[in-house]
């Protein structure tokens, strides 16, 4: 099974990489190579077998709907390229 | 039974609705910070689970899986044995982890319907699937004054918040129909208490794909979906302008383009959005940090068993006691409406259909009035109680008191409390008949209304009602007004 270097392009597009040509090619490659290891794991039979939704045989882990506290504004934002009046500024974005 | 040639090759609209809830939770989806995220100072509520930071562990929170079963049953769901969350994957800057934890393949709810009314045609809309998932930040836009160049501000608070998707089947035919299906959402996701659905809060959005196809056709034609509704009425506007739209198109030889289009509350139109290129490749996982659900039939059940009457079911035992659809509708559509009059009906020692008829109209007007005068109260803070409302409404019923006076003694009521019966009696209330003090009241009036009762002696019959009017403010509204009609009749033409 092989990435052409088209999918590789809208595989990098899709995942915002600013991929150049080089990387295209070297990464298509990379990308057929581990398509075909899944291509190995396709060849085993599978008939009858549960499709494993998480590796852990845990169910309904869950929490009461309870508040706990959060974070102060100035951990939250620490992290933050730019702040504006408490909120974290970005580039615009296209709509 | 010939159809006129022009409804043969009419187009059909074909409708279906997406609905996006907040289901009510004190915390947010999959970590402890606040879900009210409405009047909350920016990033506040906000902790390394739903800013996205490397490393944390989510956690669902059951309250919101209750609630979203809750909403599945009551939409007439089948809930999944076995449900497990993907991730959606998608860059933007109000996704803080560059995905969004929702459902996929597995929802918990799917198979439903809702049954609701438009233009007096009941209709059936079946509910595709019902799934859970967050919220994301919510973004400001701003332009730089410096550089002229657009920026975005990102409040993290929203973000996390949980959030039911529920996805309608195209089976809805007009804007009224879809406008029904709104309305009737919003009842029952109010009448079981899963969410404030309100949709100028944001907590109740709503999308719309939108088709044509020839009547009569099975095939869909190309869909073009509708965003950035913000009210009922814009739904139904937006909706009619794109099938006028569409309509055109069509009819002019051309083909409409599938695309997103956002209605523009302003200009009252659909104009096409920039579309996200490549968009709809979200490349679904199954998300690893979350073990599956697996919803025993003992805690659906239990659920079930805790589900209100519903809107639907309301709707029908009232027009089975006799009341219009209009009075139906209105009581069931709001779960506090309707249990008061119940409450109201329940204490009037009459017949349940006519005790239902004045426990309506009751509750439609005077209650309804008093809790549009206080910015929307809910009618169980309404001062009086059912059974206070009731005894006075018995006492105008039975005939105790005058209509006149049953609208003063409630306004009483409402402002200063106490029964019914205790006002009448205190301040001798009670209707007065023929008899001595009725009839001296009328020599009088007529004595002191020269000209109206010479007015009405002269053939101007109209001029009895200045004279009855004088009746009722001497007996303070007391006196029964066909009898004091008649009284007067009698006294004028003596």
């Amino acid at each position: 099974m092989a990435i052409s270097p088209d999918e590789a392009r809208r595989i990098g597009q899709l995942a915002r990489l600013g991929l150049d040509e080089a990387a295209v090619g070297r990464l298509a490659g990379q990308l057929s190579d581990i398509l075909g290891h899944f291509a190995a794991l396709a060849a085993v039979a599978t008939d009858g077998v549960e499709p494993t939704a998480h590796p852990l045989p845990l169910r309904n882990v869950m929490r009461a709907d309870e508040v706990t506290p959060s974070l102060t504004r100035e951990e939250a934002l620490a992290n933050a390229p730019e702040v504006e009046d408490g909120l974290i500024r970005v580039r615009a974005v296209l709509e | 039974m010939t159809a006129p040639a022009e409804s043969e090759t009419a187009l059909e609209p074909v409708i279906g609705l997406e609905v996006h809830v907040q289901p009510i939770t004190r915390a947010k989806m999959f970590c402890g910070c606040s879900a009210d995220y409405a009047g909350a100072e920016p990033n506040t509520h906000v902790c390394p689970v739903c800013l996205g930071l490397p490393g944390v562990l989510p956690v669902v929170n059951e309250e919101a899986i209750r609630l979203i079963v809750r909403t599945g049953l009551a939409l007439n769901c089948g809930i999944a044995a076995f449900s497990k969350f993907d991730r959606k994957n998608y860059p933007y800057p109000d996704l803080m982890k560059g995905y969004q934890v929702s459902q996929y393949d597995l929802p918990l709810c799917s198979g439903g319907w809702l049954e609701a009314e438009a233009e007096g045609e009941p209709f059936r809309a079946g509910i595709t699937r019902v799934h859970m998932e967050e919220d994301t930040a919510r973004l400001l836009h701003r332009t730089d004054a410096a550089t002229g160049e657009g920026y975005s501000l990102i409040d993290v608070n929203r973000s996390g918040t949980p959030l039911m998707e529920i996805v309608g089947e195209p089976d809805l035919r007009s804007p009224e129909q879809a406008r029904a299906f709104l309305v009737e959402l919003r009842a029952i996701l109010r009448t079981i208490e899963a969410s404030r659905a309100n949709m100028e809060e944001g907590n109740f959005r709503c999308d719309a794909n939108v088709s044509l196809r020839p009547r009569g056709a099975e095939a869909l034609g190309v869909k073009v979906e509708i965003k950035n509704m913000n009210s009922f009425r814009a739904v139904h506007e937006a909706l009619r302008f794109e099938i006028g739209r569409q309509t055109a198109i069509l009819e002019g030889g051309g083909t409409i383009r599938q695309e997103t289009r956002g209605w523009d509350q302003q200009r009252r139109e659909t104009a096409a959005q920039r579309s996200k290129e490549e968009a709809d490749d979200y490349r679904y996982f199954p998300e690893p940090d979350l073990p599956p659900l697996a919803p025993g039939r003992a805690f659906v059940e239990e659920i079930r068993a805790g589900l209100p009457e519903l809107p639907a079911a309301r709707r029908r035992r009232y027009r089975a006691l006799g009341l219009s659809a209009f009075e139906a509708a209105t009581l069931a559509e709001a779960r506090d409406r309707s249990e008061f009059a119940d409450a109201v009906a329940a204490a009037l020692p009459f017949p349940p259909a006519r005790a239902a008829k004045l426990a309506a109209n009751w509750t439609l007007g005077e209650a309804a009035r008093w809790s549009n005068e206080h910015d929307g109260e809910r009618l169980d803070r309404f001062p009086l109680t059912p059974a206070a409302l009731a005894e006075l409404i018995a006492l105008a019923e039975d005939g105790t008191i005058t209509g006149q006076v049953a609208a003063g003694v409630f306004a009483r009521m409402v402002e200063e409390g106490g029964s019914a019966a205790g006002i009448v009696e205190r301040e001798g209330l009670a209707r007065v008949d023929a008899g001595d003090e009725l009839a001296a009241v009328v020599r009088r009036v007529v004595a002191e209304n020269g000209k109206a009762a010479a007015d009405y002696r002269a053939g101007k019959t109209a001029a009895i009602k200045r004279l009855l009017g004088g009746v009722m403010r001497e007996t303070r509204g007391r006196a029964d007004p066909n009898t004091a009609r008649e009284l007067l009749e009698r006294e004028l033409g003596a």
